[in-house]
């Protein structure tokens, strides 16, 4: 079924009754030719891509509760390319260019809305470290906006600029970063994979992975055994258990990040502002809530859950950067299981085992990689070679020391990022 | 969350600072294989259920402490002063 | 209307209050529902999305329609429950989300269009043209939706925060929570009671029930009487507990001030409160749901119970003719009551079949309520029953469709509740949450014996299990009544029947999204939005997934049910932010110069949390180039002062204090001698540096380490690592003396002189050469003098306790200025570094190995140290690694700026192409150009080429040459001399 506004006028005008399944549930078949572990947002659009980009039909989705449900259900929904060490740059800049045309794509309104990013620095040092992060994004292609205190006082009005304990020095603007509605690019995708083809199934955990001579054969789940040729591992927050069923250990630990949402407000906020010195960032949502988060609670956890210390620290920021939000109430918090790997930067790469993939470690930057991951690791499991603006993603670089992708400068090992 | 310091008594999570699986007090020799440290650097077990981990008691006395924990329900077992249990890690 | 004789509000005061500018009298205990119900006022507000004109649902914190905006200017406070806002002398207050006004809201044309509004029709349009989205109907969604307005001023209301701790904790004070605190306080157990409303007794308050022979509230009175007598008991009222953490850690917020018409003096708004519990009682009651049947959502529509509290507690009838739609037997005391205060019972339909009535009313069982008519407020009903429906004439519809017990706090470990068919609704997962007990309605108890008996029972445990003894032992009488309910989730019939009134979600809405395959009740809460409006579906997530089971064809345990996530009610972020507005988000460290250094105008600015002199401005200076190049000028001609007191001091003693060093530091410390000072480089143990700064080796086994300002903790933190994890065994102990020891820097050629104006014992270049270090006397105080350089000149950094730090700067720089020298800030300080080619964090920036800096041959072969097995790996020590230069301009521009990029010089300046970044620029006076230090691929083998900078953000290309990054007297001539 396509989706436009001339259908809804259908629809709507005949009761509603013609609305059809978004996709199929599908029993599993006995065996696939690929199989994708994980039906969050990289899961399915790496599903997708397998179907659409290289012709591939026999695929299955194997998702152990609803589609969406991981952290592409539960994040702070912000897209952007701005990030500056090669391995990084060309891979969020080829992902955005996928977001922008996404709607048309998926024939599914993900509402992708460029409104604009702003880093503010607060130093010297750190207008320098953004102006080479500003020429890096341009070097890539990719737009970039050093601004001075006042263009940050031009677009961003309600910002305390007179007190504020570290000074606004100025701001980095990046106008095709922006947000988009994270439901909706799981549906999209789902959407889109079903419709070639592919099989969702959902409440299908995986419980073993079948390894003969080197080679994955097969999957245990709860629904029984699914045989596959490729099998791709895409579970972000449990890539240590998956991987762990393969026998391997991952350079990952599981951290949470908590994220908020206030009550709905009437636009007060009209770009997607970040405040490194506070580990702050804030949007506001279409429906009206502010939307924002901070820094990892530091623990690893799979409790999907946070404490109070992150909570008041985030709620801290944002009253020292934008006392205006003083009266929003938080409606609700959660809490994310991050992925995190020693330098802060993915894994999109094959592993030892002949026919076993992994695409992992997206830390707290997975949902604008939705796009770009989703392609690349297609690209991987159909043609066994890397994609170009993924080839630093690589599991070997802690072991070599080549194409650390460091952006945080805290340390290619553990708990510093 | 609150954390048992042997020395303080129980303390608020934000008096610490977090570091880690305890793995990383044992520290591979210098002439140990790149597999090893490469493994001790960045490779992890990262268990979903009771892991003892290091926590560094910064805003307190400064300890540093194995605390055994568990990563789904948050629950905390016990916290051994890192020089109490040195080498005796399992 | 007001009801004569009913209720706890004190009818001797008046006050007077604005609702939409117009005037409203209340009395003292009022709210604003209850005050405007009191008047006859029907609408409060408009629903989210068809913006249907709404009345009041509910009387307490759960109320999904009332909202409105209270106060004016910056004090202006959105999305206030009116049900939860008392009302005092002159408070403002205003309808919200509707245009011109609440009674004809423009956006109500949406209602009808609502075929086309359905659930998730947003995902499936608004897609063309492409550029449609951002620039037509995402703003005009945006400024469709939204509730309230935040003023977009600053905030300036007082906030507090604050920690208690308790053996008990007891959330809500109900008949519950008041039997608990009692039996737990009598045994002498330290309690916090904590009651969100303004008055304890929960349900007590809003009932004619009898306890111990006299009313309810009378009983709570007595109650909390007996336990203010105590000291061991704290009393929190408008207090909500909103969040469970980890450890017996809870969230609650006090609303201090809200009720107070008076702002702007010491008493805050609200207190965030952190209550940390040895043990905890849930007694947070239960709400009543309500029924779906078509156009439910009329003003005028409220809760059966809500009816009663307005009834009982404030004296007002919501209406002059009420009928009453329920499933169960707590409904009827709706009736009984406002019977007995006189008031017209126009019907009492129960869908019950064998339900019966004692009232004289219109009863009709086994019936439903078909329609409602009334567009600005409730005129009529259909009662439909037997296929026969009869229209009757009210005013108000109170309805119940049972209880849902109030155990959200339960799921914020991620407990999940259970089903219980006895009373058709979930009851909390036991033990779900460490050392807590769920009591009393919370529990799924509806009546008001149960719940005394099972907080005796709970409290009586706690009491047990912590050695003490339970002195209370007989429970109040009650009348013991039997809870009674059958499933009535949904009406069928033509309209549109609401589940959650807020978000405008319908049976329809849930029912399509299982047409479209969203099944799964997480799938369905997200597609519908169910469940997601400000009241969290605390009314209607348990109806929703009745529906949703039913249209799924599965039971409502299968279906299962979404978590509730903190806070149980919204928290503001100013309450949890308190402190941080302003400068109160980190802490702030002064240097003991701080003073002098204002006092001569020096702009202090931001180094990590301390502040230090940006530059010391001159008369006749008009900017800081000027200053910076006279002080620049000054130190490498005459001498300079500067504060270097903000760099990490660890002091470290013992037998094995060189054992530390050797292993943290990359080169070898164990043959300094006494005496003597030197550079050290330390890495992580990922091979990257870590910091950089010089150890004084000040006396056997005693040594003294700088650390970089900014590493300071770090290294501190990593000592301690080193120490108590990987070597225990060592004999040393360290601790950090930054803050006890004021430092300074003086250089230049006339530092000597200056350093022995000052010293006890005057030194010179021969029994104090380049590196030494000693404790010397500085004007009778021990000191330390050490003879080290950050600037290329002949320097020393001088050291005393921090308490002469301020009179020895002011000291320093008076004798300096005598001899032609004086202050000089952080500019002149990196301007002089850079000419050295000496690294800051703007090199050592995380990313960089010794062999980046050209210092591989720092890491000594001789031993091991932290960082040098990692620093071994191909990757690190690969020739085309960007390495550590300097620049200088060599064509016509001659700017150079840092975060610019470095490419060949016939390279188009992309990615593809980009080999380095500058990382340090200044204006060097010394050298009359710009230089610069930066880090270029393999740009150690490339010296003296020329390459291009390229910075695009500010439209500036340099042609630049590769110059030795030592630009200053390389050999070192001048400092050591």
């Amino acid at each position: 079924m396509r989706f436009s506004g001339l259908k809804i006028l259908k629809e709507g005008l005949t009761g509603n009754k013609g609305w059809t399944n978004h996709w199929r549930d599908p029993e599993p078949k006995q065996e696939y030719d690929i199989l994708i572990i994980g039906g969050g947002g990289h899961g399915l659009s790496t599903a997708y891509y397998l179907a659409k980009n290289h012709g591939l039909k026999n695929i299955a989705v194997l998702e152990k509760g609803y589609l969406g449900g991981g952290n592409v259900g539960r994040n702070t929904t912000i897209v952007r390319a701005n990030y500056f060490l090669p391995g990084n740059s060309e891979f969020y800049s080829h992902s955005l260019k996928l977001w922008e045309g996404l709607e048309h794509d998926l024939n599914y309104n993900v509402m992708h809305s460029q409104r604009g990013l702003i880093n503010l620095f607060h130093s010297d040092g750190q207008r320098d470290a953004f102006a080479r992060r500003g020429n890096a994004m341009i070097n890539q292609g990719d737009d970039a906006i050093l601004l001075d205190r006042d263009g940050v006082r031009d677009l961003l009005p309600y910002l305390d600029f007179e007190q504020t304990r570290f000074p606004i020095y100025g701001g980095l603007y990046h106008p095709r970063g922006g947000s988009a509605r994270h439901d909706a690019v799981a549906w999209g995708y789902a959407r889109g994979a079903d419709t070639r083809g592919v099989d969702l199934i959902q409440n299908c955990e995986v419980t073993g992975i079948d390894i003969e001579q080197g080679r994955v054969t097969s999957v245990q789940t709860t629904r029984g055994t699914i045989n596959a040729k490729k099998v791709g591992i895409v579970v972000a927050g449990r890539s240590g258990q998956l991987a762990a069923m393969a026998g391997m250990r991952l350079p990952i630990e599981s951290h949470i990040l908590q994220a908020f949402v206030t009550e709905g407000l009437k636009p007060c906020i009209d770009h997607v502002v970040s405040f490194g010195m506070g580990h702050f960032y804030i949007s506001q949502s279409d429906k009206g809530g502010l939307v924002f988060g901070g820094d990892l609670d530091f623990y690893a956890s799979y409790a999907q859950r946070g404490n109070l210390p992150m909570k008041e620290h985030v709620m801290e920021a944002g009253m020292t950067l934008m006392p205006m939000i003083g009266k929003a109430r938080v409606l609700r918090s959660w809490g994310g299981i991050m992925d995190m790997t020693p330098d802060g930067s993915p894994i999109i790469d094959k592993t030892e085992i002949d026919g076993l993939y992994i695409d992992c470690g997206w830390c707290y930057g997975g949902f604008k990689a939705v796009p770009a991951s989703g392609y690349c690791f297609a690209h991987l499991i159909a043609t066994d070679q890397h994609h170009e603006v993924a080839s630093g993603f690589r599991l070997n670089r802690f072991k070599t020391g080549y194409g650390l992708i460091d952006e945080e400068g805290t340390g290619s090992q553990h708990n510093l990022h | 969350m609150r954390i048992p310091c042997p020395i303080c008594g129980e303390r608020d999570r934000r008096e610490f600072y977090y570091v880690g699986d305890a793995e990383i007090v044992n520290r591979p020799s210098p002439d140990a294989s790149e597999d090893l440290w490469n493994d001790y650097l960045h490779n992890r077990e990262n268990p979903a259920g009771v892991t003892k981990d290091l926590w560094y008691h910064e805003s307190g006395c400064n300890s540093w402490l194995i605390v055994t924990r568990n990563t789904v329900t948050h629950e905390v077992e016990s916290a051994e002063l890192t020089v109490d249990i040195k080498g005796d890690l399992s | 209307m007001r009801v004569a004789g009913k209720g706890l509000i004190n009818r001797e005061k008046t006050l007077n209050f604005k609702f939409d500018g117009r005037s409203y009298k209340g009395f003292e205990g009022d709210t604003v529902a209850s005050a405007l119900l009191a008047s006859g006022e029907k609408v409060f507000g408009r629903s989210f999305k068809y913006h249907r004109p709404r009345g009041v649902l509910t009387a307490g914190s759960e109320e999904p329609n009332a909202l409105i905006t209270v106060g004016q200017g910056a004090f202006q406070d959105p999305n206030v429950r009116a049900t939860t806002q008392e009302i005092f002398e002159g408070l403002i207050t205003r309808s919200q989300n509707n245009w011109p006004n609440l009674q004809y809201d423009i956006l109500s044309v949406n209602d009808l269009f609502s075929n086309f509004l359905g659930a998730g029709f947003y995902y499936k349009t608004f897609m063309w043209p492409k550029s449609f989205w951002e620039k037509i109907y995402e703003p005009f969604i945006r400024r469709a939706a939204g509730l309230g307005a935040l003023s977009g001023l600053h905030n300036s209301d007082t906030y507090e925060k604050a920690y208690a701790f308790c053996d008990l904790l007891i959330i809500g004070g109900g008949p519950s929570g008041l039997m608990a605190a009692k039996i737990a306080a009598e045994a002498g157990l330290d309690v916090i009671l904590a009651e969100q409303e303004p008055i304890f007794g929960g349900r007590l308050n809003s009932e004619t029930e009898k306890v111990d022979g006299i009313l309810g509230s009378d009983w709570v009175a007595k109650i909390i009487e007996e336990l203010k007598e105590l000291d061991n008991v704290r009393l929190f009222l408008r207090t909500t507990v909103t969040g469970v953490y980890d450890q017996g850690t809870f969230a609650a917020v006090e609303r201090v001030g809200h009720h107070l018409p008076d702002r702007g003096n010491d008493r805050p708004l609200e207190c965030f409160w952190r209550f940390v519990a040895k043990n905890s009682i849930l007694a947070a009651g239960a709400i009543e749901r309500a029924i779906a049947f078509p156009n439910n959502d009329r003003p005028g529509i409220m809760a059966a119970s809500a009816v009663r509290t307005y009834l009982n507690r404030f004296g007002v009838s919501p209406g002059r003719s009420i009928a009453l739609f329920c499933n169960n037997n707590t409904a009827h005391n709706t009736a009984k009551d406002l019977l007995e205060s006189g008031i017209n019972i126009a019907a009492i339909i129960d869908s019950r079949e064998d339900s019966k009535t004692d009232l004289d009313v219109p009863f009709y069982n086994g019936a439903e309520v078909s329609n409602t008519f009334g567009r600005q407020g409730l005129n009529s009903i259909i009662v439909k029953k037997n296929n026969t429906e009869s229209k009757i004439e009210v005013d108000c519809l109170a309805v119940s469709g049972g209880w849902n017990p109030t155990l959200h706090l339960t799921c914020h470990m991620n407990g999940r509740p259970t089903w219980d068919e006895k009373i058709l609704s979930f009851v909390p997962e036991n033990g779900v949450i460490p050392n807590m007990a769920v009591v009393g309605a919370a529990n799924g108890l509806m009546d008001t014996h149960s719940c005394f008996a099972s907080a005796q029972k709970e409290v009586g445990l706690i009491i047990k299990a912590s050695g003490k003894t339970a002195k209370t032992k007989r429970l109040p009488k009650t009348e013991i009544t039997k809870y009674e309910i059958s499933p009535k989730w949904s009406v069928d019939g033509k309209g549109r029947a609401w589940l959650d009134y807020q978000n405008d979600v319908t049976v329809k809405d849930i029912q399509q999204s299982v047409q479209e395959n969203f099944k799964s009740v997480e799938h369905m809460k997200r597609y519908t939005t169910q469940g997601m409006a400000i009241d969290q579906g605390k009314n209607s997530n348990v109806a929703s997934l009745a529906i949703l089971a039913d249209a799924t064809g599965r039971g409502i345990p299968e279906t299962g049910t979404t978590t509730f996530r903190p806070p149980f009610v919204p928290v503001s972020i100013a309450a949890m932010g308190k402190n941080a507005q302003g400068i109160g988000f980190a802490p702030q460290r002064y240097t003991t110069s701080h003073v002098a250094s204002v006092d001569r105008g020096a702009p202090m600015v931001e180094a990590g949390l301390w502040y230090r002199p940006s530059y010391f401005p001159e008369v006749g200076e008009t900017n800081w180039r000027q200053s910076c190049d006279r002080e620049i000028e000054m130190v490498r001609t005459n001498v300079g002062v500067c504060d270097v007191s903000t760099l990490g001091k660890i002091d470290i003693q013992g037998p094995d204090a060189h054992r530390l060093l050797d292993f943290v530091y990359t080169n070898m410390f164990s043959t300094l001698k006494v005496g003597k000072v030197r550079y050290g480089l330390m890495l992580r143990e990922d091979g990257h540096v870590m910091d950089d700064g010089t150890t004084a080796h000040l006396a056997e086994n005693h040594y003294v380490m700088t650390t970089t300002t900014a590493a300071a903790g770090q290294v501190m933190r990593h000592l301690d690592f080193v120490h108590q994890c990987l070597h225990p065994e060592w004999d040393l102990g360290f601790i950090s003396v930054t803050e006890q020891w004021a430092q300074f820097s003086i250089a230049g050629p006339k530092s000597q002189e200056l350093i022995n104006a000052v010293l006890d014992k005057p030194i010179s270049s021969e029994t104090f050469p380049f590196m030494s270090c000693a404790s010397v006397g500085i004007l009778g105080e021990a000191g330390r003098l050490f003879r080290i350089s950050f600037s290329g000149e002949h320097g020393y950094e001088i050291a005393v306790p921090a308490r002469f730090g301020e009179s020895l700067f002011r000291l320093l720089v008076s004798r300096a200025e005598e001899i032609g020298g004086g202050p000089y800030g952080m500019e002149a300080l990196n301007i002089l570094r850079i000419e050295k080619g000496f690294i800051t964090h703007a090199e050592i920036h995380g990313r960089i190995t010794a062999f980046d800096l050209g210092m591989q041959r720092m890491i000594s072969e001789k031993k091991d140290c932290i960082g040098k097995t990692s620093a071994s790996r191909p990757g690190l020590l690969d020739s085309e690694r960007e390495q550590l230069i300097a620049l200088k301009p060599v064509g016509s521009v001659k700017q150079i700026v840092a975060g610019a990029h470095l490419f060949d010089l016939n390279d188009e300046p992309v990615r593809e192409n980009d080999r380095g970044y500058v990382t340090s620029v200044g204006f060097s006076p010394t050298f009359g150009h710009f230089i610069g230090l930066g880090f270029f691929k393999g740009g150690q083998a490339r010296l003296g080429e020329q390459i291009k900078m390229v910075d695009h953000l500010r439209g500036i290309e340099t042609e630049c040459e590769i110059v030795n990054t030592v630009s200053f007297d390389p050999k070192g001539d001048r400092l050591r001399d």
